[in-house]
């Protein structure tokens, strides 16, 4: 079967203003909402878009995490991944163990493409489809902005430093998310109702044979330097001239 | 001791300055051997470049047409197979890196620290997280080989040295992948300053309203010199291209002056900033969080505001 993996990262929404806890130990996250990382969402939404273009069959979504990442997974069935698939842990799973987790449902599930989200917004490592891809000795087309899949082929198109550009990779291969992949859509009342019957399967890593371990220790948490207050100006004049007097124009 | 390969960014016949500032942050960590490999079709005229800077032990370089383009697929297996010896493997955080390294950290069997902003010793790092609003320090046990991608706008490039640090042609035996194969790159053209490395810039926000409203902004950075940013929502609207964008999934810029016209201030665009030595915020609202990290700060149009300026600036010209 022409398959899609997607996978899933439970983060603190988007618009969820971050504070560093007062002993550095880490940031508050006790009752903040939490969401699909947008980025993942655009995976999901893309995975979708091929899937109803009739280039593949099914869409698995899969999260890797403790067991309220079953949230965010009965939202990306409601959105329409045909199943979900749960390995739940409540360790600290650094890129490259997600990465592992993903190669083994690779080799089992053999989709046709893997896509996932550039970067989490929590973490912003930008790492674990690069690592997948290296694992699973595939081609990698990151921070895509359009995806077109031809055959056993896919064109991806590339937002990178110098402007965009364009990859031929053979299938099965890794494809990671940018911002103007997709508009991710909304998910209806009678679709959440439906999602709740879609096959969700819950594993642990041990029997697919991944040990999560932590090799990067956080030491310590700390707010970002703050900046100085600024002055208002009232007009042009007065900007030129207090630009000026820091000789920057 | 620590050993530091770094990974060459350039385009064939220029290094990237990104380059120097990995250079930087591996001099940070005391006694470092520096290292840095060039893969390209011809490599003579980077390696000479890199071989320039300061505090750089050797160069290496890989010469292969399959070299021509940057293709992190076919550079990882040969980049992994260059850093047996080497403690730590650096690359820039740009589209480049960030490709590129967890590629070769996989391969490695390695952590990989992104986005470093401080190497405070061999084994531990300081990197932004969410967005930028937390800093975390992290250490890594000192027998693991590292892999890391170096936050450009956290470093300034080194010096050049006296003398030009030897360059040894090397050919990896890992073959290069034919899976994954260039087709194009379109860039913007732009005979302005590089975003990442422009000592100003003007940026624009969605009150720009349109494409061709941008080019009072064009405009006023010729006048400055300036390279030209947007924020998500006036490239997502089309009023600017995509490589223009500043923030958090976007550049992150460290100029000498950031001039905001237009432009709110989301927490994941102000993440892009946090690094410019002025700020400048132009805005109609004066209630916009963009204000809260401005230097210097002008409620008003952006419309009126920016012929304005650029008027007063060709007058003391």
């Amino acid at each position: 079967m022409k398959r899609i993996l997607v996978s899933i990262k439970r983060v603190v929404d988007y618009n969820v203003r971050i504070r560093v806890k007062p002993d550095g130990s880490g940031v508050i996250t006790d009752g903040v909402k939490m969401s699909i990382n947008p980025f993942d969402e655009i995976a999901l939404e893309e995975a979708l878009r091929i899937k109803e273009k009739g280039l593949a069959e099914e869409v698995v979504a899969v999260s890797i995490g403790p067991a309220d990442c079953q949230q965010q997974l009965r939202t990306a069935l409601a959105m329409g991944a045909d199943r979900a698939i749960h390995v739940q842990t409540d360790a600290i799973v650094e890129p490259l163990t997600a990465a592992q987790v993903l190669k083994v449902l690779a080799d089992r599930e053999q989709p046709m493409l893997a896509i996932l989200g550039k970067q989490a917004i929590d973490d912003d490592c930008s790492q674990t489809g690069q690592m997948l891809a290296a694992l699973w000795q595939r081609p990698q087309a990151t921070f895509a902005s359009k995806v077109e899949v031809i055959g056993d082929k896919a064109q991806v198109t590339r937002e990178v430093d110098a402007g965009l550009e364009t990859l031929e990779v053979d299938l099965p291969a890794v494809i990671t998310t940018d911002l103007r992949l997709n508009e991710p859509r909304y998910v209806k009342l009678p679709d959440i109702m439906k999602a709740k019957k879609k096959p969700l399967d819950t594993v642990d890593p041990a029997s697919l044979g991944v040990t999560p371990v932590e090799v990067v220790k956080a030491v310590h948490f700390e707010p970002p330097a703050a900046r100085s207050k600024g002055i208002m100006v009232k007009d042009a004049q007065e900007l030129v001239a207090a630009l000026r007097s820091k000789g920057l124009v | 001791m620590a050993k530091v390969l770094i990974v060459a960014e350039h385009d064939g016949s220029k290094l990237n300055p990104a380059t120097a500032k990995c250079v930087a942050c591996a001099s940070q960590i005391a006694g470092a051997e520096i290292s840095i490999v060039v893969f390209a079709a011809d490599p003579a005229a980077v390696a000479s470049q890199a071989a320039a800077l300061l505090g750089v032990a050797r160069v290496h370089t890989v010469a292969n047409a399959l070299h021509a383009q940057p293709l992190a697929a076919t550079i990882a297996p040969q980049l992994a197979e260059l850093a047996a010896g080497h403690s730590h493997v650096f690359g820039p955080s740009t589209t480049f890196g960030k490709d590129l390294m967890p590629r070769v950290a996989a391969l490695l069997g390695a952590p990989q620290i992104s986005d470093v902003m401080a190497a405070e010793s061999a084994t531990r790092f300081k990197r932004p997280i969410y967005a930028g609003n937390a800093i975390i320090t992290v250490e890594i046990p000192a027998d693991r080989q590292i892999v890391a991608t170096i936050r450009v706008a956290s470093y300034q490039p080194v010096a050049t040295q006296a003398t030009a640090a030897p360059i040894l042609a090397v050919t990896p035996a890992a073959p290069v992948p034919t899976h994954t194969r260039f087709v194009s790159v379109t860039a913007a053209r732009s005979d302005r300053p590089d975003l990442q490395t422009a000592a100003k810039v003007v940026s624009g926000g969605r009150a720009l309203g349109s494409a061709e409203n941008f080019q009072i902004l064009y405009s006023l950075a010729d006048k400055l010199g300036a390279g030209v940013g947007a924020s998500r929502a006036a490239v997502d609207a089309g009023y600017a291209a995509n490589d223009m964008q500043v923030g958090q999934t976007g550049k992150i810029i460290a100029p000498e002056l950031y001039l905001a016209f237009g432009i709110s201030g989301a927490i994941q665009h102000l993440t892009g900033i946090k690094d410019a030595r002025t700020i400048v915020a132009i805005n109609k609202d004066a209630e916009a969080p963009i204000f809260e990290v401005a230097d210097i700060g002008l409620v008003g149009d952006l419309f009126q505001v920016v012929p304005e300026i650029e008027k007063l600036i060709a007058q003391s010209n």
